[in-house]
């Protein structure tokens, strides 16, 4: 096995997940097959080529500071699930 | 007990870049807006949305980088920091992990003790700020926080430092030189109170003699060097408490409460540290060409530092009044304005330093609004040097100077003001005092050589403050040794 059971639940958890046992093994199970390719892929000769950060082969897409018009706030609030003083009102958050 | 002790401390510094909009979208930057009024699909994280970077926030990265003597990476990439927060839209932030655009460069600092001491940064990379929120204090909000995303998205550049630091005073000097570079670059406002200067403190201590760092505590967004200083100063003592006490320091972040001068632990980060980064799949890599390099490395003002030198080794200045000179770049310019306009440094520097800084104080304004503009000044500098009115004068010009803006020249000629330098005149005064006071002539030729002050003072008030002050010295001295 190149994942554990745990290691699944404690990335579900990060993602926000919930997830049953069923899920948890069967999930285990493809993330171990998906490891078990990347292993295959790590037997791959790589030396001096430099890792792939993007599948385009572009760089430096720019934009000029320039404003342009956006939303208004009510525009901006229109699918919040609640809102009050023009803000998204959530419960509240402990520091 | 302290002194076992050995303090280690790392500063991480978030500047946000003075650019006009966000650092993925065209959304304005402007301060204290309504909320939510400056977002759009990008910062507000809408299906689809995809980013495009600023340019310009780019540049002003360069810009530091180069000014904190960093290496600047010629391929950069930008990645995703994932955790949930309420005011992270998208539940990752876009930020630089693996490839930052600025490696490892140094500030140098002075100590009290006038030694130098070499910082080491690093990194600096680019990231998007996180919204603000508030948490709702009226009927309608208690007990919730309410989200604001204008702030959401705004460019910031975090400066990271290697633990160089072994004091609360050595961090705010690394703290008060960089907070002085990024304002004289004009790539941060600097403004610690709404946020644009922002310090996180990573404190550990270990004793004397120990090569491995001990546990650290994170110290979060603390908004005044003072407080800064009080925070880490509270955090040493706690640490070593601890430890003495038989306890450990747990990895932590902690706030500092500035009411109570104390710090307290804010969460657990078990979780927090598992930020999962990769790569960003929305952004193309970031290639900066030694050509850009060069470009922005041609438009770098003169620093502070040289600047101190300069005022020192070439116009003379002392220590201290080319540190107070150069440590605003506005002020620093009139200054040199002034001196290229009156050659005179020093009196230049004693004036803007004395008069200038006081009004400013005084009227609680910059240099950039006094109404005394550098030829103003060196005009008034001028009708001193050449003896047309006197220095205590020169006092009263400048008060009307600075009331209607007006020159030297028209103010002495309207009030006035020119000094009598002609001798014929300053010696009648002088017979004129001297006869109208025969007993204290009297007390003066019998030893009481002080009384030469109450002789001056009645022919300079006869004169209206008119009279050159050393020529009536000089003839009052003269006269009276020849009356006898």
């Amino acid at each position: 096995m190149r994942i554990t059971r745990a290691e699944v639940e404690h990335v579900g958890r990060l993602a926000r997940l919930a997830l049953s046992d069923e899920e948890l093994d069967s999930l285990t199970g493809e993330m171990d097959a998906i490891l078990d390719y990347v292993e295959q892929l790590k037997t791959l000769d790589t030396e001096g080529i430099v890792p792939t950060a993007h599948a385009v082969p572009m760089e430096n897409a720019f934009r000029a500071d320039e404003v342009k018009p956006g939303f208004t706030p009510e525009q901006a609030l229109s699918n919040a699930p609640d809102a009050a003083e023009s803000a998204f009102r959530v419960r509240r958050v402990i520091e | 007990m302290t002194q076992r002790y050995e303090t280690v401390i790392g500063l991480e510094v978030h500047a946000q870049l003075t650019t006009k909009t966000k650092i993925f979208c065209g959304c304005s930057t402007e301060f204290g807006q309504t909320p939510n009024s400056q977002t759009c699909p990008v910062c507000l994280a809408l299906p689809g949305a995809l980013p495009v970077l600023n340019q310009k926030a780019v540049e002003l990265a360069i810009r530091t980088g180069l000014a904190i003597n960093c290496q600047i990476a010629p391929r950069s990439i930008f990645a995703r920091k994932n955790y949930f927060y309420p005011d992270l839209p998208k539940g990752y932030q876009i930020s630089q992990f693996e490839l930052p655009v600025c490696g490892h460069g140094w500030l140098d600092i002075d100590l009290e003790n006038g030694e130098r001491k070499r910082i080491g940064i690093t990194r600096a990379h680019m990231e998007e700020d996180a919204g603000k929120l508030v948490h709702g204090d009226t009927p309608e909000t208690s007990g919730n926080s309410l989200v604001d995303l204008n702030r959401a998205c705004t460019p910031l550049l975090e400066i990271v430092s290697e633990p160089d630091m072994r004091s609360a005073n050595e961090a705010i000097a690394y703290l008060k030189k960089l907070h002085q570079i990024v304002v004289y670059l004009d790539v941060c406002d600097g403004n610690l109170e709404e946020g644009s200067f922002r310090c996180d403190a990573n404190i550990s201590v270990r004793p004397y003699g120990q090569e491995e760092l001990g546990t650290r505590a994170e110290l979060k967004n603390i908004n005044s060097f003072r407080f800064i200083k009080q925070a880490i100063e509270y955090e040493v003592e706690r640490q070593i408490d601890l430890i003495e006490g038989g306890g450990k320091v747990v990895q932590e972040t902690r706030l500092f409460d500035s009411n109570t001068g104390m710090t307290r632990s804010m969460r657990g980060k078990e979780d927090a540290h598992d930020y999962r980064y990769f790569p960003d799949p929305d952004l193309v890599p970031l290639v900066i060409s030694p050509e850009w390099i060069e470009e922005v490395r041609a438009t770098l003002p003169e620093l502070p530092e040289a600047k101190r030198t300069r005022f020192v080794e070439e116009l003379g200045l002392t220590a201290y009044d080319a540190e107070v000179l150069a440590a605003d770049r506005e002020l620093a310019d009139y200054f040199d304005a002034c001196v290229a306009l009156a050659k005179d440094a020093k009196s230049c520097a004693n004036w803007i330093m004395g008069d200038i800084l006081r009004k400013l104080k005084e009227t609680d304004s910059t240099i950039a609004d006094t109404p005394v503009s550098p030829a103003l000044l060196t005009g008034l500098l001028a009708r001193i040097a050449d003896n047309t009115i006197s220095g205590k004068m020169a006092k009263t010009v400048f008060e009307k100077m600075w009331q209607n803006g007006q020159t030297a020249d028209q103010i002495i000629d309207k009030e006035g003001l020119k000094q009598v330098t002609d001798t014929g005149a300053i010696e009648s005064l002088v017979d004129e005092v001297i006869a109208a006071n025969p007993n204290q002539v009297a007390e003066y030729l019998g030893g009481k050589d002080k009384l030469i002050g109450f002789f001056v003072g009645k022919v300079m008030q006869a004169s209206q403050g008119k009279a050159n002050p050393g020529m009536v010295n000089q003839l009052l001295k003269k006269k009276l040794q020849g009356g006898s």
